[in-house]
């Protein structure tokens, strides 16, 4: 046996938040990028990855049971920590306690997000096109809380590709960590404009 | 005899381990070069506080004096350190002293840090060369990783990098970066490497390596400036490296 059952879960818990969900993050931005191109390339882009085959083996396996296994571990992993701050203000230290704080608002903001379209367009209240997510967006309330559930997750990701990159032996050195902490600061940038971007294009038209 | 100078202390203390924690303020005249261990002393000799009632002397723990031994660990001004090597000079006043929070207090200052040394014993923090007959010299070892396991040996066990740690807490049992660290030490050693596996078996766990969040306070506290962030990453690799020869199989196991 490789590891008790709580080594093999944290293990797992890491993997996952990379591999495929931090994958999928990255694509699902990018396809929705294609609405700063005009409501027709989007929903040419959105009609592809609708329609590619055996698309609910994928959502389950690569979306939904990753999500579901990291977040309610996640939670209890966020609830574990007893924050310092105070006496410990360091720079990783900060990062350690708004990992598990931007964890809980992008489940929150996850799980409204999935409500809002997977699960309406599912049970066919809504139509997956550039209009739905114009009409959620146009609301001011709504598009605030689209920014900040989406700079937590672009947050939530990059800090966590720092923590993977320690937690799977590949940073070593403090000065390889130092690094990635630099690399990881350019992808929460890039992946941020990326989100930040689409949300202006379907709230304002721009 | 200078103009008359007094320090104010301000002591969390408690009478035994189950009672109600108290704080209780003294003041002691200064004298040059004073550590907080030699104010503690004073407090001692004269146990009136700073209201002038007497009091029962403030309890605390210490052994070397010369922050070797790890025994006087407290918690100075928010900071878990030493009290034999925090000089009263450097301190802001006034000066605040708690016993560390992480482990079960004794009594006043005083705490029981046995579960630092469990933890030794779980991961076999030793060189086992023990039996019946002379096994001769061992391998030797390189200079260069001499070096650093030097400075991982000059670990006191005091307790400080538990304090800081976010994770070392009532609501989780992660064994802290000490032991983890002594794993790391033990394996590196030529000898000690023939129970590499075990050692990494053992904190393969919630509880072992995987309990590190990453917040680094560790090594930021630690007065002996041990790399223990080197050592816990160095220690992922080691068990992401053991997992898959566990499970795969490898040369040594089928």
């Amino acid at each position: 046996m490789a590891g008790s059952r709580g080594y093999v879960n944290r293990r797992l818990h890491s993997l996952l938040g990379v591999v495929p969900i931090g994958i999928f993050l990255i694509q699902h931005l990018t396809v929705n990028f294609f609405a700063t191109r005009g409501p027709e390339a989007f929903n040419a882009a959105a009609h592809f990855m609708e329609s590619l085959p055996y698309r609910y083996v994928l959502e389950i396996f690569i979306i939904f049971l990753p999500l579901l296994f990291h977040s309610i571990y996640g939670v209890y992993i966020a609830f574990t920590a007893k924050s310092n701050l105070k006496n410990f203000g360091y720079f990783r230290n900060y990062m350690f306690m708004l990992q598990r704080f931007t964890g809980i608002i992008t489940l929150i903001f996850i799980a409204w997000h999935v409500w809002e379209t997977r699960i309406a367009i599912g049970f066919g209240w809504a139509d997956l096109n550039y209009q739905l997510m114009e009409g959620i967006l146009t609301d001011p309330f709504f598009f605030w809380f689209y920014i900040v559930g989406v700079i937590s997750t672009t947050f939530h990701f990059s800090n966590g590709l720092w923590s993977f990159f320690v937690s799977w032996g590949i940073t070593v050195s403090p000065r390889s960590q130092r690094i990635m902490t630099y690399v990881s600061i350019i992808v929460f940038i890039a992946i941020s404009y990326v989100g930040v971007r689409t949300l202006i294009q379907f709230a304002y038209g721009v | 005899m200078s103009e008359e100078k007094n320090i104010t202390f301000i002591i969390t203390r408690q009478d035994d381990p189950n009672s109600q924690p108290y704080e209780e303020t003294f003041e002691i005249p200064y004298r040059n070069n004073m550590n907080v261990i030699s104010a503690l002393m004073e407090i001692r000799r004269n146990p009136v506080n700073a209201e002038g009632k007497t009091t029962t002397p403030v309890y605390w723990d210490m052994g070397c004096l010369e922050e070797v031994c790890g025994a006087c660990s407290m918690i100075i001004n928010g900071k878990p350190r030493q009290s034999c090597t925090a000089l009263v000079d450097q301190l802001d006043q006034p000066i605040r002293l708690e016993p560390m929070s992480t482990f079960p207090i004794n009594r006043d200052l005083a705490v029981d840090r046995n579960r630092m040394f469990d933890s030794l014993k779980k991961v076999k923090a030793w060189v086992p060369i023990d039996g019946t007959h002379d096994l001769g010299p061992g391998p030797k070892m390189p200079e260069s990783k001499r070096q650093w396991a030097y400075e991982l040996s000059k670990c006191m066990t005091c307790g400080v990098c538990l304090e800081a740690c976010p994770n070392v807490n009532s609501k989780s049992d992660f064994i802290g970066p000490a032991a983890l660290s002594q794993v790391r030490l033990f394996n590196s050693h030529p000898t000690g490497a023939m129970n590499k596996s075990e050692r990494l078996q053992t904190i393969m766990d919630a509880e072992g390596i995987m309990g590190c969040g990453n917040a680094q306070n560790c090594v930021e506290s630690c007065p002996k400036g041990i790399p223990l962030t080197t050592s816990i990453a160095s220690l992922y690799r080691d068990t992401a490296i053991e997992s898959f020869k566990s499970f795969f199989g490898s040369d040594q196991r089928v």
